[in-house]
């Protein structure tokens, strides 16, 4: 099995942290993995984005032409990824930024206002951990729990209150993420 | 054992430096290494050594040729344009027998290229990018795991031969991440009698006015040093070889794409194999000769594959030195193959 | 009802979007140096050099003929061109990495020489295009991305003044260091840059202007904070006014 994600949004949104964890994750899982950033000139501008591969077998690039998922957090991250999915992939959009209808009808799309949910709880930058806990839901890629493992090596100065935070937030992106 | 961790390439690689034993980083920021310089400036006062930026390139390599003459572990890392400017201390450190290490994370080029990956830099760093006689000992990893063992044995093969080593890497490796497992802190014990600082009347130099009597020899004695190299360093894989009726040869992360379409090749009942060296230099000049004397045999190819025109190929060449048929397949801007050109490639030329 | 234009953009600057950051100084120097060229007319005339750094593109938005150096040579490039074509306008648009680092050696050559051209040097305090490295204008306790506990003297030095240091030398013949952080300096720099501009014109020699400018993005400030950290700290280590104007009258 073979999975290549892109996370992408506005810098800032702790894109690449989060693809991080996310490969962390399945690498926790016995996966073969690789997380590829968006570097140099290429973030100025604003937007951010990162592979992350996932497989049974050895990798043999960390660049992903078409997705077989696309986890969006804003709007210029859909227009740039929806087009460049897989045929039948699949994206995953922060509802709260992202308000229009995707275009293409063989994508299936899973919904998460990501980044309301992180305001409500706390601190509206974890709505990278919110639109990942709907992606483990919704994919079944990797486990919640091996996301909220994955924390303190990603994170390993991180005080204990804003891990909380994240593991919170992790939680209810996994509950309240649905697909349509 | 050390546990499973999730790394950035440039960051591993700076980390295995300091198991290694590198307690001095010289270096100036480039894209796309920055992470070396940056990870070093951290580590290394934790653990008693100096992290200085450098006001340039020319600077950084010269600080690294002061800090070997007194047998320190010391290495600086750049990226291309930064490695055109270490050409003449490069030269230096060769003739001066110092065991100097040296990263060079490649992006495009000529002039300011771009800072995506590529392995341009290949000629530049095998055939000796400056003025005189001389080889750097050059090792290229695949993998980020790659990237740990041999920044530790580019140290090893420095202090062993008494030469700069240089590890060469797309930037591509410096940029991503994947799980490696780090070893120990290695004791180092250097024990050398030949470096500054004791009070010997040790002389670290590479002027030798004499033609007949003085530079004859020594450029003969660094000639059998290179000979004994040669000989003892070569370092290579051979992804399903045995088989094979046409080869791959790539170094770097387009092998790892090879590999891939190697795979799916396969089950198309095509019978291809990936060699890849892993010293540059020395080539591992023999063992792909042997290969070529089989692709003959079976009326295959030797199919190049780089990010770089006519780099590769021309060691390749000289290795399978007209055995067989020789085809390649480049990219000279910064993008990375993916499998299905390289599949696509292979179709089109058995037709 | 007639209408009068009151405001355009100048005609030596293209229509492309400039990939800065927002609220970046470069954007600001840019605009005044189109400004000043259709000013004197020179669009025909002027030769830029770009340096490696963010503004490597610079050739993107001023609409002149340009020559991009590699890092650091900046200055040697320009005595090159302007050597050849000493009736041309050459100025060289550097940064604190390019023009004090790398190319420290390039820099006080070509003033040493009194070279007749400008230099328009950004001192942002960083590295800006390789990600906010300490740079030779770091100031002490400043955190980048190789100081993260803060510029130490003990290890890194002091910020180094590129104007006082070029007034050591003999052959210049106009050093000012400005500031473009609100309205009121940015109108006061283009009249130095004009000015600068004006003596080479006159075949008097090497000019000098250092830009004390920001770089939010590496410094972690908001466009509106960095300006005022230009006020309140960058000024008290770099403090502006003329070094040197042999110009001036008596
Ligand atoms: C020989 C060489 N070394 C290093 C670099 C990488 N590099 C690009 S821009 C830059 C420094 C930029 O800083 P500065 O001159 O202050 O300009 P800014 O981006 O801050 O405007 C460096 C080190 C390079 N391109 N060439
Ligand atoms: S990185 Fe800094 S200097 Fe470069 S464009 Fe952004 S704000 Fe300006
Ligand atoms: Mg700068």
């Amino acid at each position: 099995m073979l999975s290549k994600i892109i996370l992408a949004g506005f810098g800032g949104q702790g894109i690449i942290v989060a693809g991080k964890l996310l490969a962390s994750a399945a690498m926790k899982l016995g996966k073969n993995v690789t997380h590829f950033p968006s570097y140099g000139a290429e973030m100025r501008g604003g937007t951010c984005n990162c592979s992350v591969v996932i497989s049974d077998k050895q990798i043999s690039s960390p660049i992903i032409n078409e997705p077989d998922v696309a986890i969006v957090l804003n709007k210029p991250s859909k227009d740039k990824y929806e087009p460049k999915c897989k045929t039948n992939g699949m994206l995953i959009l922060n509802k709260s930024l992202i308000k229009d209808e995707t275009k293409r009808t063989d994508l299936k799309v899973g919904y998460i206002d990501a980044s309301e949910i992180a305001e409500r709880i706390g601190n509206s930058k974890v709505a990278n951990m919110v639109i990942l806990g709907a992606f483990a839901k919704i994919t079944s890629l990797v486990n919640i729990n091996s996301l909220i493992d994955s924390l303190k090596d990603v994170f390993p100065t991180m005080p204990d209150k804003l891990l909380d935070l994240n593991i919170k937030a992790l939680q209810e992106g996994f509950n309240l993420a649905y697909v349509i | 054992m050390e546990k499973v961790q999730l790394l950035k390439g440039n960051e591993a690689l700076a980390e295995a430096a300091v198991r290694a034993g590198c307690r001095y980083y010289f270096g100036y920021p480039i894209t796309p290494q920055n992470e070396i310089p940056a990870y070093m400036s951290k580590r290394l006062p934790e653990v008693g050594g100096v992290f200085i930026q450098a006001e340039s390139e020319t600077a950084s390599i010269n600080m690294v040729y002061g800090a070997c003459s007194c047998g320190a572990r010391a290495m600086t890392s750049s990226s291309s344009p930064g490695i055109s400017l270490m050409q003449e201390g490069l030269s230096y450190l060769a003739g001066a027998d110092l065991p100097a290490v040296v990263i060079n994370v490649m992006r495009g080029g000529p002039g300011l290229g771009n800072i995506s990956p590529s392995q341009a830099d290949y000629l530049q760093s095998v055939k000796g990018g400056g003025h005189g006689d001389y080889n750097l000992i050059v090792l290229a990893p695949y993998s980020v795991q790659e990237i740990v063992d041999l920044t530790i044995k580019c140290f090893d093969l420095a202090f062993k031969y008494r030469n700069p080593v240089m590890l060469i890497a797309d930037g591509m490796l410096g940029q991503m991440s994947e799980p490696v497992v780090l070893p120990k802190m290695i004791d180092v014990k250097d024990d050398l009698d030949w470096v500054v600082g004791n009070g010997n009347h040790a002389i670290i130099h590479s002027l030798y006015l004499n033609p007949e009597d003085m530079l004859e020899i020594h450029n003969a004695k660094l000639q059998k040093k290179y000979e004994a190299i040669k000989n003892e360093c070569i370092e290579f894989e051979k992804y399903l070889c045995d088989d094979a009726t046409s080869i791959f040869v790539s170094y770097g992360t387009p092998a790892r794409v090879c590999k891939a379409a190697i795979d799916e090749l396969r089950e198309k009942g095509i019978k291809v194999g990936l060699f890849r060296p892993i010293s540059l230099w020395p080539f591992p000049e023999k063992e792909l000769n042997e290969l070529a004397s089989q692709v003959a045999n079976h009326s295959g190819k030797v199919i190049v594959v780089e990010m770089a025109k006519n780099q590769l190929e021309q060691d390749v060449k000289l290795a399978v030195n007209g055995k067989c048929e020789i085809v390649a397949l480049n990219k000279l801007g910064g993008a990375i193959f993916n499998e299905t050109e390289i599949i696509d490639f292979v179709l089109k030329d058995r037709k | 009802m007639t209408q009068k234009t009151l405001y355009s953009k100048p005609k030596s600057l293209t229509d492309k979007v400039m990939h800065y950051c927002p609220g970046c100084s470069h954007s600001v120097v840019h605009k005044l140096l189109a400004e000043i060229i259709d000013e004197f007319d020179i669009q025909k005339d002027a030769i830029f050099i770009a340096p490696v750094g963010c503004a490597v593109l610079l050739y993107d938005y001023i609409d002149c003929d340009t020559v991009e150096a590699s890092h650091g040579r900046a200055a040697a490039v320009a005595t090159g061109i302007k050597r050849v074509k000493p009736n041309k306008q050459v100025i060289s648009y550097q940064g604190d990495g390019d023009l004090l680092a790398i190319g420290m050696g390039e820099t006080l050559h070509a003033a040493n020489r009194g070279e007749n051209i400008t230099v328009v040097f950004i001192n942002n305090a960083i590295y800006g295009m390789t990600g906010g490295q300490m740079a030779p204008t770091t100031l002490v306790g400043q955190k980048t991305a190789t100081t993260a506990a803060g510029r130490k003297p003990s290890n890194e030095g002091y910020p180094i003044g590129a104007c006082e240091l070029i007034n050591t030398l003999q052959a210049p013949y106009f050093i000012e260091r400005c500031k473009v952080n609100d309205s009121k300096s940015i109108i006061k720099t283009k009249n130095i840059l004009k000015k600068a501009l004006k003596y080479q014109m006159e075949d008097k020699g090497y000019s000098f202007v250092e830009i004390l400018s920001n770089c939010p993005t590496n410094w972690g400030l908001s466009p509106k904070d960095s300006n005022k950290w230009i006020e309140d700290i960058m000024q008290k280590n770099f403090p502006i006014g003329n070094f040197r104007d042999n110009g001036k009258e008596a």
